[in-house]
């Protein structure tokens, strides 16, 4: 399957992953409207550490610490992709307290939120890859 | 043909199912349900409660797991295993043969015994559904609740029926909340959040003797109540497993591929004891996820595969009213320990012989698996390496090659 993959070198750290993360994820059709003056919850960040930038987002692992941990049962593999029902997740985060890649966070309402490719909104692929100017993200089979 | 029999239908019955599954698609497969339910998750009883999650959404698996897995479920109590015949027998529901078993029992509420206890109409435990709709029917919005136990059990339930009853006090022997996995001054921060949202507690104290709808506490204190909720601790389901000469501790003991010490008998989940990482010994660990690896480890071994778990280790993620908490792994003090206290939370980070031996957060839980994963993983950390974990949990802990693989790889 398809996963993001990043390529650390070429990230500028620009942070525009986020925005569009939190922009496609939002349900709404005007950015300014998603984005502005409002707290985001984009499913991508970007790390920085000495003068390195790279972002992170959910792995999408084989065998996934958090699918196992879930207490709700909430977490689920679906063709590679590794889905939060959030009407089932409680917001207890376990999830984050196992994933190590720090790929998974509360959400705006509580509930655990992760990257899941863009395949159930209405972009249909990462929003971040499509939007990232230098390439340092991108989707493919590895 | 393969015929396996799980005894027990919880988390750790779910992760042997797919165990199972994941190398024989053919095998029969008996679920032996002491609870009256399609597999829900325990922990979700105080959000029941609390109006957060539903009987629905609260079915640990989907309404049709069993029928696809291929599932024989039994309701009804597993009396005994017969080791010679290889059979488990139910409490009037006849005989199950097996050529692998696993025992998923789990634990049940552990309650000393009170003087005047049987005096008392409105008790409960809070560890099942039925414990929770019971609970659930005698509440009232001036209903005087008693809790007694501070650890997760108690304070979930606590949080559970706040807004739905007139006063709740909690009280326990211990002089701290979560005994089991805060310290003195993390677990005062999580007392105070709690007591903000009007949950009493009588700590270092507790009931010694009731008399109807009165506590009588050691310190000399007397504590009228309505509703008593029991929840002193939890002890390990082992007697099946002890009568089919299972060797027991605290739980039924286990090795790393979840065999118990007797021919084709497994154990899984809170009912069991295996191997700890974090204290390199045995230990019951008593958690969800826990149950589940477990449980799911087991089940591959029973079909005929290979698999072992050699770095389970205390974890919990838990949340009050908002504030979350994690903490994993252990605290030694003895090495050092390092602190940051703000306005919203705690950082507590125990290092030890160059590694994260152990951390506690209150407060900003952001990324801590990654915290989770260096003492999982027992990662050795240099000077530089140690500094950075402080500051934050991040990738940028890694080496620049560790840190590629790891985005830029299937993992």
């Amino acid at each position: 399957m398809k996963r993001v993959f990043v390529n650390e070198d070429w990230c500028l750290g620009c942070h525009l992953c986020e925005y569009n993360c939190a922009y496609a994820n939002s349900g709404l059709s005007d950015m300014v409207k998603a984005l502005k003056g409002k707290d985001i919850f984009p499913r991508i960040h970007i790390e920085e550490t000495d003068g390195i930038t790279y972002a992170v987002s959910c792995r999408h692992c084989k065998d996934p610490l958090c699918v196992k941990s879930c207490i709700a049962g909430a977490i689920s593999i679906e063709d590679g992709t590794v889905k939060i029902d959030k009407t089932k997740c409680v917001g207890c985060l376990t999830c984050v307290l196992v994933c190590p890649y720090g790929a998974v966070a509360a959400g705006p309402e509580g509930a655990a939120q992760k990257c899941e490719l863009c395949l159930a909104n209405s972009c249909g692929s990462p929003a971040c890859v499509k939007g990232c100017p230098n390439n340092a993200i991108v989707y493919e089979e590895r | 043909m393969a015929e396996y029999v799980i005894i027990g239908n919880g988390t750790a019955a779910v992760g042997c199912i797919e165990g199972i599954r994941s190398i024989d698609s053919d095998g029969a497969i008996t679920v032996i349900s002491g609870e009256e339910h399609h597999v829900y998750s325990r922990p979700l009883i105080s959000y029941l409660l609390e109006g957060k999650t539903d009987l629905e959404r609260m079915k640990y698996r989907p309404a049709d797991f069993y029928e696809k897995n291929k599932v024989n479920v039994v309701y009804g109590k597993a009396a005994k295993i017969d080791t010679k015949k290889q059979e488990a027998i139910l409490e009037g529901k006849g005989k199950f043969g097996y050529t692998k078993i696993c025992i998923c029992t789990g634990s049940s509420p552990f309650v000393p015994p009170f003087e005047g206890l049987d005096k008392v109409k409105k008790k409960f435990s809070f560890m099942t559904l039925d414990d929770a709709l019971a609970l659930e029917k005698v509440l009232t919005d001036k209903s005087r609740v008693l809790i007694v136990g501070a650890g997760l059990i108690g304070l979930k339930c606590a949080e559970g029926i706040a807004e739905r009853v007139g006063s709740i006090t909690v009280c326990d022997l211990a002089d701290r909340v979560l005994s089991s996995i805060l310290d003195a001054e993390c677990a005062a921060y999580m007392q105070k959040e709690l007591e903000d949202h009007g949950v009493s507690f009588m700590l270092g104290d507790t009931a010694v003797k009731f008399d109807k709808n009165k506590a009588y506490m050691k310190s000399g204190a007397e504590v009228e109540f309505d509703i008593l909720v029991l929840a002193v601790g939890v002890r390990a389901e082992t007697e099946i497993a002890k009568q089919a000469g299972c060797d027991t501790n605290r739980g039924i003991i286990i090795n790393t591929k979840m065999e118990t010490t007797a021919a084709n008998i497994y154990a899984a989940g809170d009912c069991s004891e295996g191997y700890d990482s974090s204290i390199s010994a045995n230990r019951v660990l008593a958690i969800l996820p826990n149950a589940y690896m477990q449980g799911r480890c087991a089940g591959i071994n029973m079909a005929g595969g290979s698999s072992e778990i050699t770095d389970a280790i205390p974890m919990n993620s838990i949340g009050f009213f908002g504030l979350h908490c994690a903490t994993a792994g252990a605290y030694p003090e003895d090495g050092e320990i390092y602190e940051e206290r703000t306005d919203k939370g705690i950082k507590r980070l125990y290092f030890k012989d160059s590694k994260l031996a152990g951390y506690m957060l209150i407060g900003d839980v952001n990324r801590a698996g990654i915290y989770t994963s260096l003492v999982r993983e027992k990662t050795v950390l240099d000077n530089e390496e140690t500094e950075k974990v402080k500051k934050m949990p991040s990738l940028a802990i890694f080496s620049d090659e560790k840190r590629r693989t790891k985005l830029g790889g299937v993992v």
